[in-house]
């Protein structure tokens, strides 16, 4: 008979299975390491070395995880609607694009003080505005959300190629970026910040997006568990005939959570753009996007969990670039296998341990029977 | 049934079901009755024998202890109501459940029936109620699905169309081998299961709830073909909550209550009354409410010639016009799936009408001017849906969330936009008490209550609105006696509060308690109206199987 | 702009695009098994790039093209089993689990390319007899002198490897199994209604799995085509969304062999112009920026999926684990 309708503890379904799916995969990311020829444990010291063990690194690590909160949260909040948006890629391209045009157009107009509102500003927008086609089209002519964010993807990066290296490009320049923008563009770097009272720290790109990546995490917890929107978020993407009873519209709730999620992702630009390259260029969100379903998934869609999840995952980033210098053998691409597994494990995956849990925990506390009432 | 698997978390002890037997008469005299008379051969094998089947679904015992004997060549009828455990005692002989416990035995040898693929080789076929046909297959291909003599399909095609053929001029039903199944009516379609199963040679043919979505001439038509089918030694089992159709067709009835045979007998034996108290035998605490004869209150619902038609094209409320004045409470009788969820959906605001109109609290709905369920709300017209689990609240909300669903938006629970959820919680506590529900915590998971305490929270949440028009189905479906009770009493009072109450049930007990006025459905009409001081159970049963006859 | 139009550049262009499309076909006939059965699969790009990079490696180690092959579809079908598992036994979520694959393809075959050869990510370039080398059709030099059909024989059907043939056998194989044969018949009713299937005392998982694997093996043959046969060596990432193109030329194809042969072969010819066309300005238009025709697949499989060109109707069982008890 199916396990799956008998209810367990939450510490079992909230923290157990999560942490041994987790396990799982690290096992598995163990186990190539082994097969190439090194050793894992000794791979796991680098690593954490090389995340935690100069401060250095402690900036790297959290600069990766600035990434990885925003697109995570950006996966969280939708599937909270029970939308999956694979379109974090697409979407933080796209920020690019809006912060690029504003700070091309704007960056010697404004006053500096505007610029960088602006700049946060039109990310979220051209993010959300990404997002929200998709959200449209799934709202009102039934397209599957999943593959038209797959789409926008690709479109987005052909968009982007085409503006580039044509239309953005550095008059004279032969590589495919745009100008410099501004100085007062700029974000503080941490380093900077922590200049400004005294204290040094190494320069590494770490920047004020990270406080703006916790900003995030709390509004998104207030609003999915706080606020009456997120009442009707989360309403919708339980049960959309319970959604219609409350008079909730569920085709309302699929837009207004797209472009949030859109707009949360665009924030990647803000951290990479107007925080490290200050300048427009390609390929600057380099997997991010897919790494925050990797992230969702394992931070259970919980703001809380998925700022473990990309600490985890930056000091994945950071160390495996610690390790493939290292150990030679070991490539960056290492992180991305492991986010493969976490995704598997945390993802596709998640209930395979289930059944077996079910049935330790029957053997240790079975229910009562009941008869039936007509 | 399928509403029945969150109830009963151990916070009230189990019922004793003893006294739910006391109609059941010796099952032992019942069958030697039946071996007995001439009509059935005594020397013949039982076609199907069940032993001592059981079937529990968590904690819900589906099935219990089933005895069961059907005759080779003769039509057996099971009834019973709605979740009694027919579908489950059905989908164990076609092997889509396995039995806890129990034997089945076909043409006296034992049978270990795990699938469906089993099931068809012992000779069982099986029209299920929900057709399992694929839409884009053209009649023939869906026969062939499963039943394909090689790799190719070409000679096995050939061949099916021939067999199909015969069988469908030796029974005189004609299907076309070459249109896809989902552009044929409802009626082909049941055809082309019944084909189906005799093209893979059944011998015992199931048919569950078979005229459920046929027209009259349909279920005509379908009739003659199970009498043709009988007469060339099929046996068949018809399972249906329709007695007008066992009366007719059946040479055996089992009555089933509860996941229990309370009784097996010779068709010819019995009458639609008894059939209909056993049935329905479920013995409430009597509770005796008074009835409002003569509502002096204005009209709060009114129905002028509602027709809503479903996504399929089916009418399912056809024509109606009734009204329900304030301080009454009319009563909506009839076997499920006879358009009385639809007409409540429609006056909820969550579906619009086809055609004609309905004013309720005053305002005017048609097929023109929507409402939805925020404005109905706003009126004061309160909704205790039926299915509580998907529609009256949110399983893996708190308490506390799912108290105000639907009121999410009161100022009184939002600073803001932000969730008050002191308040939330208060107010939740507070409905709680009033409403008897246990543990009365609105932390708690909703899923985490069993169905009653469920019900009291979504009947409190409503009530707490004083609404003057309450509308309100299945109110006690998989929920235990003391909770009934307690909901039949709240039910009560806010109808003498002056409140204009519209009541959906499949519980004719609850109907008959509850009404001061009564409306017997069906097929989405109105084919009576009882006061509810003078309703006995075997007219209003009548009337609610009669209607098939008085519509042919 | 002469150069453009005339019977050699027409003749090479159609070339191309049978090259470019081969993959592509492949793909989408595999992902027409899934997705017929009622799995989701994005995880065609996955296991052809994991396939391409066994090909790659194989072919090197053993100089010989058909263990190459073999081994590259072993490798594909291990991940359709995986695939498998998760969704058809464990009931997982089919579009995470095809996007692990495809990220774990993605890690992985960089990871074990450099540890194994340490050519950054590249496997050794490989000689032609390790490879599926271009022949010309046999006779074709006696019919060439026909007009229009000998050069377009010449040109553009004869002097291919061997794979692009069998990507083109693909399709008609694939139409005679889903529509004529036993597992068609009861492919096609998986997908649409697996309940129905199950009734019919079939074993919804085994078809699943016999439905995936399918797909694993035409996704073998893809990767095989890209490492050992259009290319001399797998290079990292060397399917750059291919996999994702055939997908949607399957949707556009709306889930039919021959629509998406057609689909396929438009993707691919729009791949193979934009090459062409760079720097080229045509008459009236002006310069068609490349970018524009590699985003117009994506495109109009989008405007596709909206219903704006007639209505993709995806098999109704799609996406949703089967589950027998409540």
């Amino acid at each position: 008979m199916s396990t799956s309708n008998i209810e367990l503890p939450a510490w079992i379904e909230v923290i157990l299975i999560p942490l041994l799916n987790i396990c799982i995969a690290l096992f598995f990311a163990g186990l190539i390491i082994f097969a190439i020829g090194e050793n894992p444990i000794e791979a796991v010291r680098v690593m954490l070395n090389g995340a935690f063990g100069y401060d250095e690194g402690v900036g790297y690590t959290l600069y990766y995880t600035t990434n990885f909160i925003f697109t995570g949260l950006a996966v969280a909040i939708a599937f909270h609607a029970r939308l999956f948006n694979i379109g974090g890629e697409g979407q933080a391209y796209i920020a690019g694009l809006g912060i690029g045009l504003s700070f091309l157009l704007l960056d010697n107009v404004l006053p500096p003080v505007l610029l960088i509102p602006v700049g946060i500003l039109s990310a979220a927008l051209f993010g959300a505005l990404w997002a929200l086609i998709p959200a449209w089209l799934q709202a009102y002519r039934g397209s599957h959300i999943v593959i038209t964010t797959i789409m926008f993807n690709f479109i987005a990066s052909s968009l982007m190629v085409y503006l580039l290296v044509n239309v953005m490009i550095k008059p004279g320049s032969m590589s495919p970026e745009t100008r410099e923008f501004s100085e007062a563009s700029w974000l503080p770097f941490m380093h900077e910040i922590f200049g400004w009272f005294g204290v040094t720290i190494t320069r590494t790109p770490l920047n004020i997006s990270f406080l703006l990546a916790l900003v995030c995490c709390l509004l998104v917890w207030i609003y999915i568990w706080k606020t009456r929107w997120g009442y009707a978020l989360r309403t919708a993407g339980q049960s959309e005939a319970a959604a219609v009873y409350a008079g909730i519209k569920p085709k309302k709730i699929i837009i207004i959570t797209m472009c949030i999620s859109g707009a949360l992702a665009g924030f990647v630009a803000v951290n990479e753009i107007m925080g490290v390259h200050h300048r427009l260029i390609l390929n600057f969100t380099a997997g991010y996007g897919f790494t925050g379903i990797a992230v969702a998934l394992m931070g259970r869609n919980h703001p809380l969990g998925i700022i473990f999840a990309s600490l985890l995952f930056g000091v994945l980033y950071q160390g495996g670039a610690e390790l493939a210098f290292e150990m030679p053998r070991i490539t960056r691409e290492m992180v991305v296998a492991i986010q493969g597994l976490i995704i598997l494990f945390s993802g596709a995956l998640a209930l395979m341990l289930r059944p077996a849990i079910v049935k330790i925990w029957l053997a240790i506390r079975p229910i009562p029977s009941v008869a039936q009432h007509g | 049934m399928q509403d029945k698997h969150s109830q009963g978390e151990g916070i009230r002890p189990p019922r004793s079901d003893a006294n739910h037997s006391k109609n059941n008469p010796d099952l032992q005299d019942q069958r030697s009755a039946i071996e007995n008379t001439e009509q059935n051969k005594t020397n013949q094998p039982l076609a199907i024998e069940l032993r001592k089947i059981s079937k529990r679904f968590g904690q819900v015992q589906a099935n219990n202890n089933i005895d069961l004997q059907v005759q080779r060549g003769t039509v057996h009828g099971i009834v019973g109501e709605n979740g009694a455990g027919k579908s489950t005692l059905m989908s164990i002989l076609y092997g889509f459940y396995q039995a806890d416990s129990g034997e089945i035995l076909i043409n006296g040898s034992p049978a270990n029936i795990k699938n469906s693929r089993d099931a068809i080789s012992a000779g069982i076929g099986m029209v299920h109620q929900h057709f399992m046909l694929v839409d884009t297959f053209t009649v023939l291909e869906n026969v062939l699905l499963g039943a394909e003599q090689s790799a190719v399909l070409k000679k096995s095609a050939d061949n099916a169309r021939q067999a199909l053929q015969h069988l469908s001029d030796e029974y005189q039903m004609s299907v076309p081998l070459d249109t896809l199944t989902g552009e044929l009516p409802v009626g082909q379609q049941q055809r082309t299961e019944i084909l189906k199963a005799l093209y893979r040679n059944a011998e015992i043919l199931i048919l569950d709830e078979p005229t459920g979505v046929l027209t009259p001439q349909e279920a005509d038509q379908l009739f003659r073909v199970l009498q043709a089918l009988k007469e060339r030694g099929v046996t068949i089992i018809l399972i249906t909550h329709k007695l007008r159709e066992i009366m007719d067709i059946t040479d055996n009835v089992s009555v089933l209550r509860m996941g229990e045979i309370v009784s097996t007998q010779r068709t010819a034996d019995t009458n639609i009354a008894e059939l209909a108290e056993l049935m329905v035998g479920r013995k409430l605490q009597t509770q005796h409410f008074n009835k409002v004869e003569h509502p002096n209150g204005s009209n709060g619902i009114e129905v002028h010639n509602l027709t809503v038609t479903d996504d399929r094209g089916l009418t399912r409320v056809d024509n109606v016009s009734f009204e329900v004045k304030a301080g009454e409470i009319v009563g909506i009788a009839g076997v499920a799936g006879n358009g009385q969820s639809t007409l409540l959906r429609v006056l909820a605001g969550i579906e619009p009408p086809d055609s004609g109109s309905f004013i309720i609290n005053g305002r005017t709905v048609d097929a023109q001017t929507h409402v939805n369920p925020k404005e109905m709300r706003e009126i004061g017209v309160q909704h205790v849906p039926e299915d509580r689990l998907k529609l009256g609240l949110i399983k893996s909300f708190t308490a506390a969330e799912s108290s105000v669903l639907g009121y999410q938006n009161r100022r009184r629970f939002n600073w803001r936009v932000f969730l008050n959820m002191r308040s939330i919680r208060a107010a939740c506590k507070s409905l709680m008490q009033a409403f008897d529900v246990r543990p009365s915590d609105p932390k708690l998971k909703s899923a985490s209550f069993s169905g009653g305490n469920q019900q009291k929270l979504i009947l409190a949440r409503e009530l707490d609105q004083s609404p003057s028009v309450l509308l309100v189905g299945q109110p006690t479906r998989g929920v235990d006696i003391g909770a009934i009770e307690l909901i039949h009493k709240k039910i009560i009072d806010i109808r003498d509060a002056n409140c204009a109450v519209l009541l959906v049930s499949v519980e004719l007990d609850e109907i008959m308690t509850l009404s001061d006025r009564i409306i017997v459905m069906f097929e989405g009409r109105i084919v009576g109206t009882v006061s509810g001081k003078d309703a006995d159970k075997t007219t209003l049963g009548l009337m609610m199987a009669n209607a098939m006859e008085s519509a042919a | 702009m002469d150069s453009l139009l005339n019977a050699q550049t027409v003749l090479s262009t159609l070339d191309a695009t049978l090259r470019v499309s081969t993959p592509l076909i492949l793909c989408a006939m595999a992902g027409l098994f899934s997705e017929r059965s009622g799995i989701i699969d994005i995880s065609l790009e996955g296991k052809m790039l994991s396939a391409a990079f066994a090909a790659g490696t194989l072919a090197a180690i053993t100089g010989s093209a058909w263990i190459a092959l073999a081994g590259a579809i072993v490798t594909s079908i291990l991940l359709s089993l995986l695939h498998g598992f998760a969704c058809i036994t464990n009931r997982g979520d089919q579009v995470v689990s095809g996007l692990a694959i495809n990220v774990l393809a993605s890690g992985l075959t960089i990871v074990l390319g450099i540890a194994w050869f340490s050519q950054g990510g590249q496997t050794p370039a490989l000689a032609s007899d390790a490879r599926f080398m271009p022949f010309e059709l046999p006779l074709i030099e006696s019919i060439a002198q026909i007009p229009f059909a000998g050069p377009f024989m010449q040109s553009v059907i004869s002097g291919h490897n061997l794979l692009v043939y069998v990507a083109l056998f693909a399709v008609p194989i694939t139409w005679w199994v889903v529509y004529k044969t036993r597992f068609g018949l009861q492919l096609r009713a998986v997908g649409e209604n697996p309940l129905a299937v199950d009734t019919a005392g079939i074993s919804v998982s085994r078809l699943r799995y016999k439905a995936v694997m399918t797909a694993g093996i035409l996704c073998g043959i893809a990767g095989t085509y890209l490492a050992i046969a259009q290319n001399a060596a797998f290079a990292r990432e060397m399917t750059a969304g291919q996999g994702y193109i055939a997908l949607a030329a399957m949707i556009f194809g709306k889930w039919r062999p021959v629509p998406a042969l057609l689909a396929c072969l438009m993707f691919g010819f729009l791949d193979a112009v934009s090459i062409r066309l760079q720097g080229v300005a045509l008459p009236g238009i002006g310069e068609v920026p490349v970018q524009i025709i590699q985003a117009l697949p994506y495109v109009l499989t989008v405007v596709l999926l909206a219903g704006f060109i007639g209505k993709a109707v995806a098999p109704k069982a799609i996406g949703v684990p089967f589950v027998k008890e409540r």
